[in-house]
């Protein structure tokens, strides 16, 4: 479970280019529950993903996730609960490794890194196994470099490795930003199926307003640093594509 | 052939720095310039200790252990403190100069008569073989070292971190302490060719690592091309190039003193030799494209 009590968060507090992303932000989200989260650029989407992943630690107000309060907790820490997914493909693999390494990585999320060489024909051949459900065809290429594939291969990678460790919140800033359509659609599905197969606590930016349509259980739209409109699923279904247009005025 | 057998021997005597400077540069992508301090610090230690009768063992454990704490002062300023890379290994650097004249205690000490690692190991009768090798057996057990430990967990994960941090810190890594970690082995590595270099010589000077930390960025630079030519991604061999690369660097500055260039323009000549290894691959590029 997410819990965010009374986030408020000020870039460069006192400073010329004084920013207040986000005002008084108060939000919880259950277990297994899957919320899209929608708004204008700088309504305060990604600082408020940013704020649950600890990449950003809020000026005001508390995080708890599972019930532990965590708001000062740094991001590498809180990987024991929270994977991320990144707008850019490049930003959650690291390229000149190879995909089993980056896959050795994501496997140990949660555990400490050793002196020993943990990949060995077992864990290859897990690797392979899991890969090869995306169906790309990636699973003969372990042993190449993660930056000689497409931006939609690497982000369904992402999503994959998301889940090799014991990880049960997964944060998706607008994953299929920088995608062109078919490659979008493999990593969408692949983010359906592995959430489901998972019940993985999900947050879901985007700017595709049909992907706000067709995912999740709860819809949030940000605006001006706070929550505008926190929709469950009944209302969300009603939405039409134009109304939600409308909120963009 | 005596004269290139010299520059070959010097090369492997580099060779830890070159290593050293692989992982901070390449691995890291932080240009650390504690070398200039911590291979002069590793040269210092191994003197003024094997001049009190320590034993090797000890002499090799002490100049690892200042060589890593040289590192991560390195890494402390430039985590805790957030100073750019390049300026927190100046400042290490340049206190590091005072810190090494306190402990050689003068200038410069002579290594005569005294048991070095080349004379410990011995098996031929000719000290030049002996210090070939007892330098390739060196650095094949470094490098085999550092080989393993980079194909480990903690390895995959040093690799990762200056690939891309975003990344890293999601899987749980923390990147300060892995940079600090990292910095820590390279100058630990730098102050081994410290420890090689001074017996090798056999006399430690105070000034023996004043742009030092040049040849070993231009070594790595000639033993990246070649892995890169090669498109070599088996991290052991990497190594080995990286070390063909400082046996190489020094063979070129031996065949231009070989040709006659005044000693005194050594510096220059690496400079330049640098200064061509880096700049011919981007022109050769651009005319390409």
């Amino acid at each position: 479970m997410i819990k965010l009590d009374h986030i408020t968060k000020v870039f460069n507090r006192g400073e010329v280019n004084e920013v207040n992303a986000l005002n008084d932000v108060s939000l919880q989200i259950a277990q297994g529950e899957f919320v899209v989260l929608v708004g204008a650029n700088g309504s305060g989407k990604t600082t408020l993903l940013n704020i649950i992943s600890g990449a950003v630690l809020p000026s005001e107000g508390s995080v708890l996730l599972h019930g532990e309060e965590v708001s000062r907790l740094p991001e590498h820490k809180r990987s024991r609960w929270v994977a991320r997914v990144f707008q850019n493909p490049l930003a959650g693999t690291a390229p000149e490794l190879s995909i089993l390494d980056n896959f050795r990585l994501a496997a140990l999320r949660t555990q400490r890194k050793k002196l020993k060489i943990g990949i060995d024909g077992a864990f290859k051949a897990s690797v392979r196994e899991k890969i090869a459900g995306l169906g790309l065809g990636l699973e003969d290429k372990l042993p190449q470099p993660m930056g000689t594939l497409s931006g939609g291969q690497r982000q369904a990678l992402t999503l994959l490795m998301s889940v090799m460790d014991h990880t049960d919140i997964l944060l998706l800033d607008e994953p299929t930003a920088a995608l062109d359509p078919k490659s979008a659609e493999v990593v969408l599905q692949t983010a359906e199926r592995l959430i489901r197969e998972y019940q993985l606590t999900t947050v879901l930016i985007t700017h595709n307003l049909r992907e706000t349509q067709r995912f999740g259980s709860r819809l949030i739209q940000m605006n001006r640093g706070r929550i505008a409109r926190d929709l469950d699923g009944a209302a969300k279904e009603k939405l039409e594509l134009e109304e939600m247009y409308s909120w963009f005025g | 052939m005596i004269f290139y057998l010299t520059a070959l021997i010097q090369g492997l005597c580099l060779s830890a720095m070159g290593l050293g400077i692989f992982i901070t540069m390449k691995i890291f992508r932080i240009p650390d310039i504690t070398t200039d301090g911590s291979y002069t610090l590793g040269a210092a230690v191994t003197a003024a200790l094997l001049m009190q009768g320590w034993p090797l063992l000890p002499v090799v454990g002490v100049t690892i252990l200042a060589g890593a704490l040289a590192g991560v002062l390195t890494g402390l300023v430039h985590t805790r403190l957030k100073i750019d890379a390049l300026l927190a290994g100046i400042l290490v650097m340049t206190g590091l100069y005072s810190v090494n004249l306190s402990i050689l205690g003068r200038s410069n000490i002579p290594l005569i008569n005294i048991d070095t690692v080349f004379s410990a190991l011995a098996i031929f009768d000719r000290p030049l073989y002996n210090e070939l090798w007892v330098s390739l057996l060196f650095l094949g057990v470094l490098s085999a070292l550092l080989a393993y430990m980079l194909r480990t967990d903690f390895g995959i994960a040093m690799r990762a971190t200056g690939n891309s941090e975003s990344m890293t810190r999601a899987m749980g890594i923390n990147n300060d302490r892995m940079k600090i970690t990292g910095l820590a082995i390279a100058n630990a590595l730098t102050a081994l060719s410290g420890f090689l270099a001074a017996q090798y010589q056999n006399f430690t000077d105070i000034n023996m690592g004043i742009g030092i930390v040049l040849v070993g960025l231009g070594s790595v630079l000639i033993g990246d091309a070649l892995i890169n030519w090669l498109g070599i991604r088996h991290i052991w061999l990497q190594l080995l190039f990286v070390m063909l690369g400082c046996i190489l660097f020094q063979l070129v500055l031996a065949v231009a003193l070989s040709l006659g260039v005044n000693p005194n323009m050594l510096k220059l000549i690496t400079s330049v030799c640098v200064l061509a290894i880096v700049a011919i691959p981007r022109l050769a590029r651009r005319q390409r494209s």
